[in-house]
């Protein structure tokens, strides 16, 4: 069976797709080029601004701080963030409609302000470590997107499967890890890859709370095209996408994406 | 009577609303009592303090004369049929039935052997290997009960069971209900708002209403001596009269009704008749005749439906709107004056309310 698809979608489709995929295109095209400073097409190819980030100290430095950040944070905020959203779930009927709310509200203030206040609470007053002011502005930061995810995958969860388990014998406990987080796994792993990538991208709430010595990739980046000019930027972009991408590669291969077929 | 499960007094409140209050009950070895009633009536919450999902404010549980009153839900051994089956969907069916048995630390061989041969008494022994979602309806219920079933418990409980089931599979799955735990001598609690359901899997069933057994008795008793109002309504009886006697000779009485309804009750078929008590009769427990001559309730036949077996009447009497029936062979008009005869056979006497 053929279906006539009219012209202009298959233009608009085209271009919405160009739209998507056009910068990262440019960006990559950029990292190639030979020349000392970004153009696309690229002219020349070289991969020796690939070659140069690792040359520059404070950019290996800052993509292991950053790969830390956001595998720490993540870690972190699904510690919390499960347990909250089955909560929420689990006893919504008892707990108060504004509780589910109360984890949302991170999102809903500009980042740049809870930087600010993090810094002033955390940072200033409490004199945290940097690195630990930062895993917890991180963790602030991933914590309502962990929530919001979970508690959407809990929804559909019919919680009598969890005193089927309980009645045959299994404790509580024992029954949430081998029933009831078996079938939100899916939601569990599409938390930990918008946790990790808002993590691994912010700026807004990392510029307050970076210091001396520690910083993480995306502040460096920002520093680093303050005062050059040059296709390593773009090069490190390409290597945070690829870290990115190979994150989610692993959890693929471990965990599997069903979620997004879902 | 030995006794199995004991209910003794408990009492339950969500927040400030009170759900069970002194609510008490026995049930013997091997019997299967139903717990129904409307929703809220308060049989789900009997059921999940029973299991330990909650917690009752006040009273006791005991099981086999051990007080389960403060074990944990999952130390409880009682096995639980869902409404919604509550199958584990990540794991096969084989895998679920199992579940209770790994629990218990049965080795993986003993447990196949036993999963296997359970699988096989619901008829699903080809089925093992699948998921839940590749099952019917029917078949999920199957395995959920097996589930319940395998790890032998004392007392086995059933939460709607058949609810989510088509008419058709729903008297089938009853029956398969039954006779299994017939087989099994397992001692059962079901619950369910169908009384066609209750009475007809129970060996006595509890009829609640606000938190409270109205009457708990076998299927039979219930449907044709009911003890009070709330039962008879309940079971059918849609004609209450409250009556007086007015005189007594020998067995038979004399007794006034609403409107100065005049009845002749025989005490050899209704039993002993107390001075102030209440006519309960069923539809079909009201005859119609159109001889206004005979003893009878005066009435005004209204609106008149066809039911297959008989013609139902709404009439009007000086007792208030009354349902009847009409034989089948003599079909009567709206606005005929007839009398409403009571049979006694589909007819009690309840106490005054």
């Amino acid at each position: 069976m053929t279906r006539s698809v009219h012209p202009a979608l298959i233009v608009l489709a085209g271009l919405v797709f160009i739209f998507l995929v056009g910068p990262l295109i440019i960006v990559v095209g950029a990292a190639l080029s030979n020349t000392t400073y970004l153009t696309f097409p690229p002219q020349g190819l070289s991969l020796r601004w690939f070659s140069k980030i690792f040359e520059i100290e404070a950019f290996r430095r800052t993509m292991v701080t950053s790969l830390q950040l956001a595998l720490l944070s993540t870690a972190l905020a699904l510690l919390v963030g499960i347990p909250a959203a089955y909560a929420l779930n689990r006893f919504r009927i008892q707990l108060p409609g504004w509780l589910s709310t109360l984890f949302v509200l991170p999102v809903l203030v500009p980042e740049l302000v809870l930087g600010f206040s993090l810094l002033r609470s955390i940072a200033v007053d409490l004199d945290a470590p940097i690195f630990l002011s930062l895993v917890i502005g991180h963790t602030l930061l991933v914590l309502p997107y962990v929530v919001r995810v979970i508690s959407a995958s809990l929804a559909s969860f019919d919680f009598s499967i969890e005193e089927a388990a309980i009645s045959l014998g299994s404790p509580p406990l024992k029954s949430f890890f081998t029933i009831v987080l078996p079938n939100v796994r899916s939601g569990v792993i599409a938390a930990f890859i918008l946790c990790f990538i808002t993590s691994i991208n912010d700026v807004s709430i990392s510029i307050f709370l970076t210091g001396p010595g520690i910083s993480t990739l995306p502040i460096q980046i920002l520093a680093h095209v303050e005062q050059f000019f040059d296709p390593t930027i773009a090069s490190v972009s390409v290597l945070l996408m690829a870290l990115t991408v190979g994150v989610m590669a692993i959890v693929e291969r471990t965990l599997g994406l069903t979620f997004l077929t879902k | 009577m030995t006794v199995a499960l004991t209910i003794d007094n408990i009492s339950a409140q969500y927040g400030q609303t009170k759900v069970l209050e002194n609510l008490s009950l026995d049930i013997a070895p091997g019997e299967l009592v139903s717990l129904l009633g409307a929703s809220g009536c308060g049989k789900t919450t009997t059921l999940r303090l029973i299991a330990g999902f909650l917690q009752p404010t006040a009273g006791r549980i005991l099981l086999g004369g051990a007080d389960l009153t403060r074990l944990p839900a999952h130390a409880r051994n009682i096995g639980l049929v869902f409404q919604n089956y509550a199958l584990f969907p990540h794991l096969s069916v084989a895998d679920n039935v199992g579940f209770g048995l790994k629990q218990r630390g049965i080795t993986p061989d003993l447990r196949k052997k036993r999963v296997a041969a359970m699988l096989e008494r619901v008829g699903l022994e080809a089925f093992g290997e699948r998921l839940p979602a590749a099952l019917s309806g029917g078949q999920k219920q199957r395995v959920a009960l097996a589930r319940a079933l395998v790890i032998e418990p004392p007392l086995l409980m059933f939460d709607e069971p058949l609810s989510n089931l088509d008419a058709k599979l729903r008297v089938d799955m009853r029956v398969e209900i039954r006779q299994l735990q017939r087989a099994n001598g397992t001692t059962s609690v079901y619950v369910t708002h169908d009384q066609e359901e209750a009475f007809s899997i129970s060996d006595r069933v509890a009829i609640m209403h606000q938190g409270r057994i109205m009457q708990l008795d076998t299927p039979e008793t219930l449907y044709r001596r009911p003890a009070n109002a709330f039962v008879a309504r309940f079971v059918g009886f849609e004609n209450l009269i409250p009556m007086q006697v007015r005189s007594r000779a020998g067995s038979s009485v004399v007794a006034e009704g609403p409107g100065g309804v005049q009845l002749t009750l025989s005490q050899d078929s209704y039993g002993k008749i107390p001075d102030s008590f209440v006519l309960a009769c069923r539809a079909e427990g009201l005859s119609v005749s159109t001889d206004t001559n005979i003893e009878g309730i005066p009435a005004t036949l209204g609106l008149r439906t066809y039911l297959g077996r008989a013609y139902q009447y709404q009439a009007q009497t000086p007792a208030g709107p009354l349902i009847a029936h009409g034989a089948l062979s003599s079909p009567i008009e709206p606005g005929t004056a007839a009398r409403l005869v009571p049979e006694p056979e589909q007819c009690t006497i309840l106490a005054p309310e």
